[in-house]
């Protein structure tokens, strides 16, 4: 007979749950009885109370603690156990090379490509990390409102460091001074080169702790001096002492070695910086700049700053914040500058300013790589897990066997995790050596000089850690869930992994495709984009167009007899000089003013100053109007602007019109197309031109077009050596100089194609591992079809069929995550092209046609076979 | 002396289990005890003490037959040693020989 009321189950269960199994029958048995009892005596609700109660007074350690068991413990790391687990694990490596290749080559290259953007991101975060004073060393900048939008610049006037040390010298320990870094002719007896290197404030060299090898750090002190670094010290003197030797600069400058510092590093904003020479120097070689009348107005040096040891730098930088705006003239009260300190932590990856904030800059490509290289050791990982729980199911036989004879689990899940182990230590070590192979292209491409941190105690744990990591992850589904095969049914055969066993392994297949889809998508865009803004017309002609810098006084003045002897070479189309070369302005100057122009916007414009036969060699397309004449003796007055700049004017009949620069009046005569001087992304800056042929940089030439450009240069270096002796010949083609332009975006260009072809690679690999699988899977049942009718045709979508819907669906979670970072992307350019539909269609059939690729391989293999053969196995 | 120590509450449940003589269990004893002695006692009491007295080899026990009323559950039934017996009658020997030696009888204090 049943008692008809039951104490309370949760109770029971509780009670069953903690109670030491051997003792559980007697306390559950009293348990009952004084329930049963006690509901005749006080009623059931309160005798549920009660058996509450009194359950939970037996917990307690007497009755929780399990009998130990009478057998003795299985050791579970014996060393001939563990020797045997991998002589079992190798053992099965070689027997089945195709699968162990595929795992240990993808995961190898998955760990090899995070190292690779490991290394990359180690070098982005410790750029400039190596000097000494590095979270004291802040650039002096400067934010200026241009109507309505605040600019951000590092060029600063060249009174800014005394004013500052004058007012605040005690918030600061050094202040230093620059010109630009550039190329400078140094010449030592015959030996004449282009080295780039910079003009300082003697203090640079305490500021950057350069380490000296020859000389001290106040080499700098006396006017004609100069340091050099290592490398530059070794091209001119070889092994000889450079110490007091007299190069001299730019042709003109005598100058006596002082000292000799090592170089330094290349991943620090100063990599190009060979030589110093004093500022001192600068100021006395540029005798306009202590004659100029408002010295406040013109920002054209730098300057660099050591903060005191005590001071904070946002503070700092809040207390100078109006030191220039305190000097300048009322009238330049509106351009509202404002001072501030820009760590050097900073310099490297945050240096863009929209609006006057700092909005990042490289930092989002150490996102944007990092996510990647995240991505593709992930696809790595999924490809291992897949393949070894893929694997895992033939293994279920060898389980039974183990634990018939009388492995216990601990013994299997330790089998597991080391087989698993082994694999990603030989995929490591693989890596290594992939890594050590690629580096060199790597460091090309990425433009640095990285090196394995053989001797980095932080990368070893990183990768040992990671590591294990992987192995322990990718070996947890068949160590824990294989070692809980109950032998019986596997040795019988009745074991059968469930309907859902594979779903797992589809979800993962889906990310893996749907990263790869993603970096295709981007690529492509990428890829347009670049495409896009190359061929975007640029209003001048860059072929045969070279320019060639006047870097001595020795080209200055005699522009005539130059243009002659060029000419008469034959080889000479067209030549001109100018301020600037047409694939860069270095000008842009306010003080314009026009009839019915605003008295609300500034109106500043790039200055650009040309000779009679710039547009002829460059040659320019007019809108409206002629080009410079020597006919017209009046053309130097004249000025030809661009279209923008037309526009920005609001003149409608610009022709004509006077246009006054610092109430000097100029007759518009012309207007050219649009050129494309600066970065091809962003819009066309105003632009006006005039005559000037003493503010000229760069002689620009047009080479005949009938004439080999070797032949051309070599006869251009006959004039040029005639008329500046004293320097090298150089000359840079504008063509090259123009594709310079798309260098970054090449670069993301050619690594994202790099990691897109890699992640589909992986994936791929992963694929045909998984095909072979199920392919193998079903070798029986491909016979009885065979056998029934079927054809290879048949056989092929069967087999296939699964994986292509998996693809399918992976292109549609990608398409709008791809879009959405894409466009980001792209409306970060002015001049952008459009994601096009046929882009997601493109990216998705070509992932699908190597899907198909990859599975058809395995499925027709599988469907050509004999059935007579499969179905005689076993 | 080198009798095992006895506990107070022990030593009720160890003679409970002598009275019983045989029939004693987890929930008859302890209704026992709360009987004769008034006052409560949980049942998780009644369990460690005799775990801790079969520990020290005073009572020893067997599984009994299934029964019906806890759900086909045995009961554990305690007996007495003669380990057990001796130690009960060594604690009464003490006790009688103090008590004759007290001179003037207790009275009840009110």
């Amino acid at each position: 007979m049943k008692p008809q009321i039951e104490p309370p189950r949760f109770a029971d269960r509780f009670l069953e749950w903690f109670c030491a199994p051997h003792l559980l029958e007697n306390i559950q048995g009293d348990l009952h009885e004084e329930f049963e009892y006690q509901v005749k005596r006080i009623g059931e609700p309160r005798a549920k109370w009660f058996y509450w109660w009194e359950v939970l007074g037996f917990i307690k350690l007497r009755y929780i603690k399990r009998k130990p068991s009478k057998y003795p413990k299985t050791y579970l790391y014996s060393p001939i156990m563990l020797r045997n687990y991998f002589k079992i694990a190798f053992r099965n490596l070689l027997k089945y090379k195709g699968y162990s290749f595929i795992n240990i080559f993808g995961l190898a290259t998955g760990m090899a490509v995070a190292m690779l953007i490991g290394l990359w991101i180690y070098d982005e975060l410790s750029y400039n990390k190596s000097f000494q004073n590095y979270d004291r060393i802040a650039q002096i900048m400067q934010h200026q409102t241009f109507d309505g939008e605040v600019n951000t610049q590092t060029a600063n006037p060249y009174l800014l460091g005394d004013e500052i040390r004058a007012q605040y010298g005690s918030d600061f320990k050094h202040i230093v001074m620059s010109s630009w870094t550039g190329e400078h002719l140094l010449n030592f007896e015959e030996k004449k080169l282009t080295k780039t290197g910079n003009y300082f404030e003697p203090a640079i060299t305490e500021m950057l702790s350069l380490k000296m090898l020859k000389g001290t750090r106040s080499g700098l002190k006396d006017m004609n001096s100069v340091l050099l670094s290592e490398s530059v010290a070794k091209a001119y003197f070889g092994e000889a002492d450079p110490l007091g030797k007299i190069m001299k600069v730019d042709n003109k400058m005598n100058v006596k070695v002082t000292g000799v510092y090592q170089d330094l590093p290349y991943n620090s904003d100063f990599r190009d910086l060979t030589f110093i020479l004093p500022w001192e120097l600068y100021l006395s070689n540029q005798p306009w700049i202590k004659e100029m009348t408002n010295p406040w107005r013109s920002n054209f040096t730098q300057t660099y700053a050591q903060l005191a040891n005590n001071a904070d730098i946002a503070q700092v930088s809040a207390k100078i914040k109006n030191v220039k705006f305190n000097k300048i003239r009322p009238e330049e009260k509106a351009f509202k500058p404002v001072v501030f300190l820009h760590p050097m932590s900073k310099w490297h990856l945050y240096s863009e300013f929209k609006n006057g904030i700092n909005t990042g800059g490289r930092i989002e490509f150490v996102w944007l790589f990092g996510i990647i290289g995240a991505f593709v050791l992930l696809l790595a990982c999924i490809n291992f897990m897949n393949l070894s729980t893929a694997r895992s199911e033939k293994r279920a036989k060898e389980v039974g066997i183990r634990k018939a004879i009388g492995s216990v689990r601990g013994q299997l899940i330790n089998q597991f995790f080391s087989e698993s182990l082994l694999v990603v230590i030989i995929a490591f070590g693989l890596s290594l050596l992939l890594v050590q192979l690629i580096l060199p292209t790597f460091n090309e491409v990425a433009d640095k000089k990285m090196f394995l941190l053989w001797s980095n105690p932080v990368f070893w744990l990183l990768s040992v850690g990671f590591t294990l990591l992987t192995g322990v992850v990718a070996g947890s589904y068949p160590a824990l869930y294989l070692s809980s095969f109950q032998p019986i049914k596997v040795l019988k055969g009745t074991f059968r992994v469930g309907r859902f066993a594979a779903v797992p392994r589809k979800v993962l297949v889906v990310v893996q495709f749907t990263v790869s889809v993603t970096l295709i998508i981007g690529t492509i865009v990428v890829f347009r984009q670049i495409q896009h803004a190359k061929s975007r017309p640029i209003g001048y002609s860059r072929d045969g167009l070279l320019t060639i810098p006047i870097n001595t006084p020795d080209l200055t003045g005699h522009y005539d007899v130059l243009r002659n002897d060029l000419l008469k070479t034959g080889v000479v189309a067209e030549m001109s000089e100018s301020s600037n070369p047409v694939t860069s302005i270095w000008a842009i100057n306010n003080g314009y003013d026009w009839r019915g122009k605003a008295p609300s916007i500034q109106g500043n414009f790039a200055a650009v100053s040309v000779t009679h036969d710039f547009g002829k060699t460059i040659g320019w397309e007019f809108k409206e109007g002629r080009d410079f004449s020597r006919e017209f003796v009046t053309d130097s007055s004249a000025i030809i602007l661009n279209e923008t700049a037309v526009k920005f004017m609001g003149l409608k009949k610009p022709l004509g019109e006077i246009v006054k620069i610092n109430e000097k009046p100029f007759q518009v005569i012309g207007v050219v197309k649009d050129l494309v001087m600066q970065s091809p992304y962003s819009p066309v800056f105003r632009t006006s031109f005039v005559l000037d042929y003493k503010d000229v940089n760069v002689i620009n030439i047009k080479i005949n077009p009938t004439i080999s450009s070797r032949e051309a240069l070599a006869k251009l270096e006959v004039v040029f050596k005639k008329h500046n002796p004293s320097a090298p010949f150089e000359y840079k083609f504008v063509d090259d100089e123009y594709a310079k332009k798309f260098s970054d975006e090449e670069r993301i260009s050619k690594l994202a194609t790099f990691f897109a072809m890699l992640a589909i690679f992986i994936s791929c690999l992963g694929l045909f591992g998984l095909a072979s699988f199920v392919a193998e899977q079903r070798t029986k049942e491909i016979g009885i079809r065979k056998v029934l009718g079927a054809s290879v045709a048949n056989l092929w979508g069967l087999l296939s069929k699964d994986f292509v819907l998996l693809v399918i669906i992976s292109c549609l979670i990608s398409s709008p995550i791809a879009y959405y970072f894409m466009n980001d992307w792209v409306q970060k350019y002015e001049y952008h092209t459009d994601i096009s539909w046929w882009v997601f269609i493109a990216s998705g059939a070509g992932a699908l046609a190597i899907t198909l690729l990859t599975v058809s391989f395995q499925a027709i293999k599988a469907a050509l076979m004999n059935p007579v053969k499969s179905l005689k196995t076993e | 002396m080198k009798r095992t120590y006895l506990g107070e509450f022990e030593e009720i449940v160890l003679l409970t289990v002598a009275v019983l003589d045989g029939q004693a269990y987890g929930v008859v004893l302890m209704h026992e005890i709360i009987e004769q002695t008034g006052r409560s006692v949980r049942l998780n009491q009644v369990h460690s003490a005799l775990q801790r007295l079969e520990e020290k080899g005073m009572v020893n026990s067997e599984m009994g037959e299934p029964t019906n009323e806890r759900g086909g559950r045995r009961k554990r039934l305690f007996s007495v040693t003669a380990y057990g017996h001796r130690t009960l009658q060594e604690i009464q020997e003490v006790r009688v020989s103090f008590w004759s030696r007290l001179t003037s009888p207790l009275k009840l204090s009110v």
